[in-house]
Protein backbone atom coordinates (compact mmCIF):
# COMPACT_ATOMS: atom_id res chain seq x y z
CA UNK A 1 0.00 0.00 0.00
CA UNK A 2 1.12 3.46 -0.65
CA UNK A 3 2.51 5.56 2.34
CA UNK A 4 -0.12 8.04 3.93
CA UNK A 5 2.66 10.28 4.44
CA UNK A 6 4.11 12.62 1.65
CA UNK A 7 6.96 14.42 3.03
CA UNK A 8 9.69 17.01 1.70
CA UNK A 9 12.92 18.09 3.32
CA UNK A 10 14.31 20.87 1.74
CA UNK A 11 18.49 21.68 3.25
CA UNK A 12 19.41 25.25 2.35
CA UNK A 13 22.89 24.24 4.39
CA UNK A 14 22.53 26.13 7.47
CA UNK A 15 18.60 24.38 8.12
CA UNK A 16 16.38 21.88 6.87
CA UNK A 17 13.06 22.94 5.97
CA UNK A 18 10.49 20.12 6.23
CA UNK A 19 6.98 19.93 4.92
CA UNK A 20 4.62 16.78 5.55
CA UNK A 21 1.01 15.86 4.06
CA UNK A 22 -0.44 13.05 5.62
CA UNK A 23 -3.73 11.14 4.59
CA UNK A 24 -5.86 10.95 7.74
CA UNK A 25 -9.98 11.38 7.81
CA UNK A 26 -8.95 13.12 11.50
CA UNK A 27 -12.26 12.97 12.27
CA UNK A 28 -13.10 14.56 16.02
CA UNK A 29 -16.44 12.70 17.11
CA UNK A 30 -18.66 15.96 16.86
CA UNK A 31 -19.44 15.55 13.17
CA UNK A 32 -22.59 13.88 12.19
CA UNK A 33 -23.06 12.34 8.93
CA UNK A 34 -25.66 12.06 6.19
CA UNK A 35 -28.20 9.38 8.71
CA UNK A 36 -27.48 12.28 11.10
CA UNK A 37 -25.64 9.21 13.17
CA UNK A 38 -22.10 10.69 14.74
CA UNK A 39 -19.17 9.49 12.74
CA UNK A 40 -16.98 8.10 15.96
CA UNK A 41 -13.39 9.93 16.78
CA UNK A 42 -10.48 8.85 14.15
CA UNK A 43 -7.92 11.04 14.16
CA UNK A 44 -3.84 11.07 14.72
CA UNK A 45 -2.65 11.57 18.01
CA UNK A 46 0.99 11.63 17.80
CA UNK A 47 3.22 12.62 14.89
CA UNK A 48 7.43 12.39 15.30
CA UNK A 49 10.28 13.63 13.12
CA UNK A 50 13.16 12.01 13.70
CA UNK A 51 16.66 12.77 11.89
CA UNK A 52 19.94 10.40 12.99
CA UNK A 53 18.09 8.64 15.49
CA UNK A 54 17.40 12.11 17.08
CA UNK A 55 13.63 13.47 17.52
CA UNK A 56 13.47 17.18 15.74
CA UNK A 57 10.02 17.48 16.02
CA UNK A 58 6.80 15.95 17.20
CA UNK A 59 3.38 16.30 17.27
CA UNK A 60 0.32 15.85 19.74
CA UNK A 61 -2.74 16.28 17.74
CA UNK A 62 -6.31 16.16 18.33
CA UNK A 63 -9.81 16.07 16.34
CA UNK A 64 -9.41 20.20 15.56
CA UNK A 65 -6.60 19.19 13.36
CA UNK A 66 -8.00 19.31 9.31
CA UNK A 67 -8.20 16.30 7.41
CA UNK A 68 -5.50 15.34 6.04
CA UNK A 69 -3.33 17.22 8.17
CA UNK A 70 -0.14 19.78 6.92
CA UNK A 71 2.77 20.73 8.86
CA UNK A 72 5.96 22.76 8.56
CA UNK A 73 8.80 23.38 10.62
CA UNK A 74 12.52 23.89 10.43
CA UNK A 75 15.63 22.05 12.24
CA UNK A 76 19.03 23.36 12.10
CA UNK A 77 21.37 21.02 10.46
CA UNK A 78 20.39 18.24 8.25
CA UNK A 79 22.38 17.35 5.09
CA UNK A 80 21.32 16.71 1.50
CA UNK A 81 21.04 13.05 1.31
CA UNK A 82 20.34 12.02 4.65
CA UNK A 83 17.30 10.38 6.09
CA UNK A 84 14.51 12.05 7.63
CA UNK A 85 12.17 9.51 9.70
CA UNK A 86 8.78 10.34 10.24
CA UNK A 87 5.84 8.44 11.89
CA UNK A 88 2.32 8.84 13.36
CA UNK A 89 -0.12 6.54 15.18
CA UNK A 90 -3.82 7.35 16.06
CA UNK A 91 -6.82 6.93 18.76
CA UNK A 92 -7.78 3.31 17.00
CA UNK A 93 -3.67 2.38 17.43
CA UNK A 94 -3.10 2.68 13.44
CA UNK A 95 0.58 3.89 12.37
CA UNK A 96 2.10 4.82 9.40
CA UNK A 97 5.87 5.75 9.31
CA UNK A 98 8.18 6.47 6.08
CA UNK A 99 11.88 7.96 5.65
CA UNK A 100 12.84 10.25 2.91
CA UNK A 101 15.68 11.77 1.67
CA UNK A 102 16.61 15.29 2.46
CA UNK A 103 16.88 17.18 -0.74
CA UNK B 1 -46.70 -36.83 24.19
CA UNK B 2 -46.23 -35.52 26.95
CA UNK B 3 -42.34 -35.78 26.18
CA UNK B 4 -43.03 -33.88 23.14
CA UNK B 5 -44.35 -30.93 24.82
CA UNK B 6 -41.80 -31.24 27.94
CA UNK B 7 -38.88 -31.33 25.19
CA UNK B 8 -40.36 -28.20 23.09
CA UNK B 9 -40.78 -26.35 26.15
CA UNK B 10 -37.33 -26.87 27.11
CA UNK B 11 -35.70 -26.02 24.14
CA UNK B 12 -37.95 -22.59 23.94
CA UNK B 13 -36.39 -21.64 27.32
CA UNK B 14 -32.85 -22.78 26.35
CA UNK B 15 -33.30 -20.28 23.27
CA UNK B 16 -34.57 -17.49 25.34
CA UNK B 17 -31.69 -18.16 27.80
CA UNK B 18 -29.21 -17.88 24.46
CA UNK B 19 -31.01 -14.38 23.15
CA UNK B 20 -30.29 -13.08 26.37
CA UNK B 21 -26.59 -13.89 26.84
CA UNK B 22 -26.67 -12.36 23.17
CA UNK B 23 -28.00 -9.24 24.06
CA UNK B 24 -25.61 -9.46 27.16
CA UNK B 25 -22.40 -9.86 24.96
CA UNK B 26 -23.63 -7.54 22.47
CA UNK B 27 -23.73 -4.97 25.26
CA UNK B 28 -20.54 -5.50 26.57
CA UNK B 29 -18.24 -3.88 24.45
CA UNK B 30 -19.47 -0.31 25.26
CA UNK B 31 -19.01 -0.64 28.94
CA UNK B 32 -15.16 -0.98 27.71
CA UNK B 33 -13.07 1.91 28.03
CA UNK B 34 -10.81 2.10 25.01
CA UNK B 35 -6.95 0.89 25.91
CA UNK B 36 -5.27 4.16 24.57
CA UNK B 37 -3.94 5.46 28.10
CA UNK B 38 -0.91 2.79 27.69
CA UNK B 39 0.56 6.07 25.78
CA UNK B 40 1.38 7.38 28.88
CA UNK B 41 2.97 10.67 26.87
CA UNK B 42 -0.09 11.90 25.19
CA UNK B 43 -1.62 14.82 27.08
CA UNK B 44 -5.22 12.88 27.23
CA UNK B 45 -6.30 15.55 29.72
CA UNK B 46 -5.28 18.44 28.40
CA UNK B 47 -7.32 17.40 25.06
CA UNK B 48 -10.70 16.96 27.08
CA UNK B 49 -10.56 20.19 28.61
CA UNK B 50 -13.78 22.99 27.49
CA UNK B 51 -12.35 26.06 28.04
CA UNK B 52 -8.12 27.17 27.22
CA UNK B 53 -7.14 27.93 30.78
CA UNK B 54 -8.08 24.40 32.05
CA UNK B 55 -6.34 23.18 28.72
CA UNK B 56 -3.04 25.19 29.52
CA UNK B 57 -3.46 23.92 33.04
CA UNK B 58 -3.28 20.69 32.19
CA UNK B 59 -0.75 20.92 29.30
CA UNK B 60 1.89 22.49 31.15
CA UNK B 61 0.75 23.21 34.94
CA UNK B 62 1.12 27.21 34.69
CA UNK B 63 -0.60 30.54 33.00
CA UNK B 64 0.52 32.11 30.02
CA UNK B 65 0.91 35.39 29.88
CA UNK B 66 0.27 37.95 26.53
CA UNK B 67 3.32 38.64 24.51
CA UNK B 68 4.48 40.44 21.54
CA UNK B 69 7.04 38.37 20.96
CA UNK B 70 4.69 35.78 19.46
CA UNK B 71 3.90 36.27 16.08
CA UNK B 72 0.92 34.23 14.57
CA UNK B 73 -0.46 34.53 11.03
CA UNK B 74 -4.01 33.80 10.63
CA UNK B 75 -6.87 34.88 8.36
CA UNK B 76 -8.96 37.21 9.16
CA UNK B 77 -12.00 34.98 7.90
CA UNK B 78 -12.03 31.81 6.72
CA UNK B 79 -13.87 31.10 4.43
CA UNK B 80 -13.64 27.30 5.26
CA UNK B 81 -13.87 26.34 8.92
CA UNK B 82 -12.63 22.93 7.97
CA UNK B 83 -9.13 24.23 7.16
CA UNK B 84 -7.78 27.22 8.45
CA UNK B 85 -3.64 28.06 7.78
CA UNK B 86 -2.50 29.03 11.11
CA UNK B 87 1.28 29.54 11.16
CA UNK B 88 3.35 30.74 14.24
CA UNK B 89 6.87 32.49 14.36
CA UNK B 90 8.53 33.57 17.90
CA UNK B 91 11.74 36.02 18.70
CA UNK B 92 11.74 33.95 22.19
CA UNK B 93 14.85 32.00 22.95
CA UNK B 94 14.81 28.68 24.54
CA UNK B 95 11.28 27.69 23.10
CA UNK B 96 10.63 24.08 23.85
CA UNK B 97 6.50 23.91 23.39
CA UNK B 98 4.41 25.53 21.04
CA UNK B 99 0.41 25.08 21.24
CA UNK B 100 -2.43 25.76 18.90
CA UNK B 101 -5.84 26.40 21.36
CA UNK B 102 -9.45 27.62 19.79
CA UNK B 103 -11.54 28.65 22.33
CA UNK B 104 -15.28 28.18 20.62
CA UNK B 105 -14.16 24.56 19.65
CA UNK B 106 -16.02 21.66 21.56
CA UNK B 107 -12.41 20.52 22.09
CA UNK B 108 -9.85 23.71 22.72
CA UNK B 109 -6.90 22.53 22.40
CA UNK B 110 -6.05 21.63 19.03
CA UNK B 111 -2.03 20.61 18.70
CA UNK B 112 0.27 20.65 20.84
CA UNK B 113 4.64 20.96 19.29
CA UNK B 114 7.81 19.65 21.27
CA UNK B 115 10.47 21.96 20.04
CA UNK B 116 13.31 20.33 20.61
CA UNK B 117 17.00 22.18 20.79
CA UNK B 118 18.25 22.64 17.36
CA UNK B 119 14.60 23.10 16.34
CA UNK B 120 13.33 26.65 14.78
CA UNK B 121 10.38 28.13 16.85
CA UNK B 122 7.88 28.41 13.60
CA UNK B 123 5.14 26.13 13.05
CA UNK B 124 2.63 26.19 10.66
CA UNK B 125 -0.48 23.90 10.22
CA UNK B 126 -4.10 24.13 8.95
CA UNK B 127 -6.63 23.42 12.07
CA UNK B 128 -10.63 23.50 11.98
CA UNK B 129 -12.69 25.98 13.52
CA UNK B 130 -16.36 25.03 14.80
CA UNK B 131 -17.71 28.68 14.30
CA UNK B 132 -16.01 31.93 14.83
CA UNK B 133 -13.08 32.44 17.91
CA UNK B 134 -10.22 33.54 19.29
CA UNK B 135 -7.34 31.37 18.23
CA UNK B 136 -4.45 31.05 20.98
CA UNK B 137 -1.07 30.42 20.69
CA UNK B 138 0.88 29.32 23.60
CA UNK B 139 4.59 29.11 23.48
CA UNK B 140 6.53 28.00 26.24
CA UNK B 141 10.36 29.43 26.23
CA UNK B 142 12.69 28.84 29.16
CA UNK B 143 10.10 27.20 31.21
CA UNK B 144 7.69 30.49 30.65
CA UNK B 145 4.50 30.68 29.39
CA UNK B 146 3.60 33.30 26.62
CA UNK B 147 0.81 33.41 24.32
CA UNK B 148 -0.91 35.63 21.40
CA UNK B 149 -4.54 35.53 20.25
CA UNK B 150 -6.36 36.69 17.69
CA UNK B 151 -10.25 36.37 16.28
CA UNK B 152 -10.81 34.56 13.15
CA UNK B 153 -14.22 34.78 11.51
CA UNK B 154 -15.10 31.38 10.24
CA UNK B 155 -18.76 32.01 7.50
CA UNK B 156 -18.54 28.19 7.26
CA UNK B 157 -17.69 25.78 10.37
CA UNK B 158 -15.43 22.85 10.25
CA UNK B 159 -18.15 20.84 12.39
CA UNK B 160 -21.70 19.67 11.96
CA UNK B 161 -21.58 20.47 8.15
Amino acid sequence: MASTIRVRATSSGETTEVQALIQHPMDSGFVKDAKGEIIPPHFIQQLTFEYNGKNVFSADWGGGVSKDPYVKFTFKGGKKGDDLKISWIDNKGQSDATTTKIQ
Amino acid sequence: MTDVGFTATRRLILQGAGAVALVGLGNFPFGLTPALAANDKYPEEAFKAKSEADAIKALYGKTAEPSDKVKMDAPEIAENGAVVPISVTTTLADVTSISFLVSENPVVLVASYKIPAGTLPNVANRIKMAKTSNVIVVVEAGGKLYSANKEVKVTVGGCGG
